[in-house]
């Protein structure tokens, strides 16, 4: 099973990025599961959002206590020391932010991969919501889901908002592929039908 | 067909199949993603019913008594305060044996203010005379949906259809929606016998005497007891047209001779079961998940369970001053029935607290050192209270 927490501030789409990584992984053919760390939300206040990905149906229902990755929307949160509590040794953080990902993995020493996200999506969506394109980067670094079923998920999740904002989201996507250490994080096991 | 939804989503789009004709409801957190759903099927033209938007819960309740009562197929959806601004109308629809259907999305309930998951709600209206049937997952909650139609036109009794609030409401995951083909042929179109009809004038709900009262709550509490052959015989119609049972009244995991059991209701079964299968694996020990606490199966419960020695049961509430709630009538079931095993009681996630995998080995623990209590409320972090209230 891949744990994955999803840190973001409310009014950035957080619970909507695990929702939309959840479906992109049950359309990869996984087991999965997605929710959100329940409380009164509140733009701007730091929040928190669960992902699991399992060959097998996802039974708990705990919080995630010891992710394998952490994709963190706003790098300010960085610097809150619940956000990278418990993550698994060797694990991985996927940021939003246009610093160095080897200045960011020095000053945490853990593995960072920064993203100038919010840039990209400003770029492609008018609005700097970086959660679409941090999911680009997640798949792209550790090949778990694969271009397509993200893009299905997104078909699913944005049906109603009309193909303009679907077209764009993924032209951002197809940037992001491009520019992120496509299969860094990838492990034999993340394979679907390993 | 297998969609990823929301648990939400996937309860609205059940209750659309089942084709209601009356819906009313207040939103209150977490139900409100139930109610918003509903009205865009409405909106949509996807659900052709009435829709009234009420002005408190003591009014959805209200409603749905009444459209019931003239014979229409109702449902409401509530949890937490609005459960408890309701309860004067629940246990009237019960009383007047109203069929209705009504989720409670599982809030703990104030004070101390709390919008998260326990299960203090239902428990508080559990005398109301409804029945009640706990969901340990999303799946279940859609199954149970189907079936607490079913059951509650049958012996024309309210059910309440228990869903963890935010735990299983807001979980996105892949849950199989039933075909409308499938619920028509399971869930024909309803004729309540006793509605209300202007040819033929009659009264509900009229003053009853003395003479008569203990007999109608005679009458009311045989249903409910009736009604355990008909929740179980529902799920099994339903496996049968759809390939899943939900557990009937109650369901049992892990080695038949087990010496020690956990018993559970809700979400939390499946930490449990996980608990057990990944980081424990004993098989000296099973999991109960109990489904349905109204009609409560105490008689069925002690045949099940006798062969173990220690039974802990785990709830999502407690009765201040007194303990558990269920735990108590486990126990009585037990003591009546001659069944020797020792009832230990805990509540655990209240007001949203966590239930992390380790509870079942926390839980396991206190039975192994013999340090469990008739009931206590786990890990409660004493330094955060006064010293008096220690």
């Amino acid at each position: 099973m891949i744990e994955i927490r999803i840190h973001g501030r409310g009014g950035q789409g957080n619970v909507v990025a695990a929702y939309i990584l959840a479906t992109a992984a049950i359309e990869q053919g996984f087991h999965a599961q997605a929710f959100p760390s329940f409380g009164a939300e509140r733009r701007g206040a730091p929040v928190a959002a669960f992902v699991r990905i399992a060959r097998e149906p996802v039974l708990r229902r705990s919080q995630v206590l010891h992710p394998h990755f952490l994709i963190v929307q706003d790098r300010a949160l960085l610097q809150v020391p619940e956000v990278t509590v418990g993550l698994s040794a060797g694990g991985g953080i996927l940021v939003n932010s246009s610093k160095p990902s080897a200045q960011l993995s020095a000053l945490l020493g853990l593995d960072v991969v920064a993203l100038p996200a919010a840039q990209i999506a400003l770029k492609h969506l008018g609005r700097p919501l970086p959660n679409t394109a941090l999911l680009a980067a997640f798949a792209a670094l550790t090949g778990i889901v694969d271009g397509g079923a993200l893009e299905q998920a997104l078909r699913l999740r944005l049906h109603g908002k009309g193909e303009k904002v679907l077209q764009a989201n993924l032209e951002l996507m197809r940037e992001v592929n491009a520019s992120v250490p496509a299969g860094q994080w990838y492990r034999e096991e993340y394979a679907a039908n390993a | 067909m297998r969609q990823t939804l929301e648990g939400s989503q996937a309860i609205a789009k059940t209750v659309a199949l089942c084709r209601p004709q009356v819906v009313a409801a207040y939103p209150i957190t977490p139900q409100t993603h139930i109610v918003e759903n509903i009205s865009k099927l409405v909106a949509d033209g996807a659900l052709q019913c009435e829709l009234v938007s009420v002005e408190s819960e003591f009014s959805a309740a209200s409603v749905v008594l009444g459209a019931a009562a003239a014979g229409a197929r109702a449902y409401t959806a509530s949890a937490s305060q609005g459960i408890l601004l309701m309860s004067e109308v629940l246990f009237n629809i019960a009383g007047l044996r109203i069929p209705l259907v009504l989720t409670c999305a599982n809030r703990a309930v104030g004070a101390p203010l709390s919008i998260w998951n326990d299960q203090q709600d239902s428990m508080a209206v559990r005398d109301a005379g409804w029945i009640q049937l706990y969901c340990a997952d999303n799946q279940e909650a859609v199954d149970t949906t189907v079936q607490a139609f079913r059951i509650a036109e049958q012996c024309e009794l309210p059910v309440m259809v228990c869903v963890d609030g935010f735990t299983l409401t807001h979980t996105l995951e892949p849950i199989d929606v039933p075909d409308q083909d499938l619920v028509d042929q399971y869930l024909p179109p309803y004729h309540f016998a006793r509605a209300l009809q202007p040819r033929q004038p009659l009264s509900l709900g009229t003053l009853v005497a003395p003479d008569y009262y203990a007999e109608a709550r005679h009458s009311h509490h045989q249903a409910m007891l009736h009604a355990k052959a008909l929740i179980a015989q529902c799920d099994r119609q339903w496996q049968e047209l759809s390939g899943r049972a939900s557990g009937g009244l109650f369901e049992v995991h892990g080695a038949s001779d087990a010496r020690i059991g956990i018993l559970a209701l809700g979400s939390i079964v499946g930490t449990l079961l996980d608990a057990h299968a990944a980081h424990v694996q004993r098989d000296d020990v099973q999991i109960i998940k109990l489904r349905s606490l109204r009609p409560f199966p105490g008689a069925e419960l002690a045949v099940a369970l006798s062969g173990l020695s220690d039974l802990v049961v785990v709830e999502r509430a407690l009765s201040p001053g007194g303990g558990g709630i269920v735990g108590v009538e486990i126990r009585s079931a037990f003591h009546y029935h001659g069944v020797n095993v020792r009832v230990h009681n805990v509540a655990v996630g209240l007001g949203g607290r966590d239930v992390p995998l380790s509870t079942l080995d926390r839980i396991l623990d206190l039975v192994a050192h013999g340090s469990a209590e008739e009931f206590q409320i786990l890990d409660v972090q004493l330094d955060k209270l006064p010293p008096e209230d220690r």
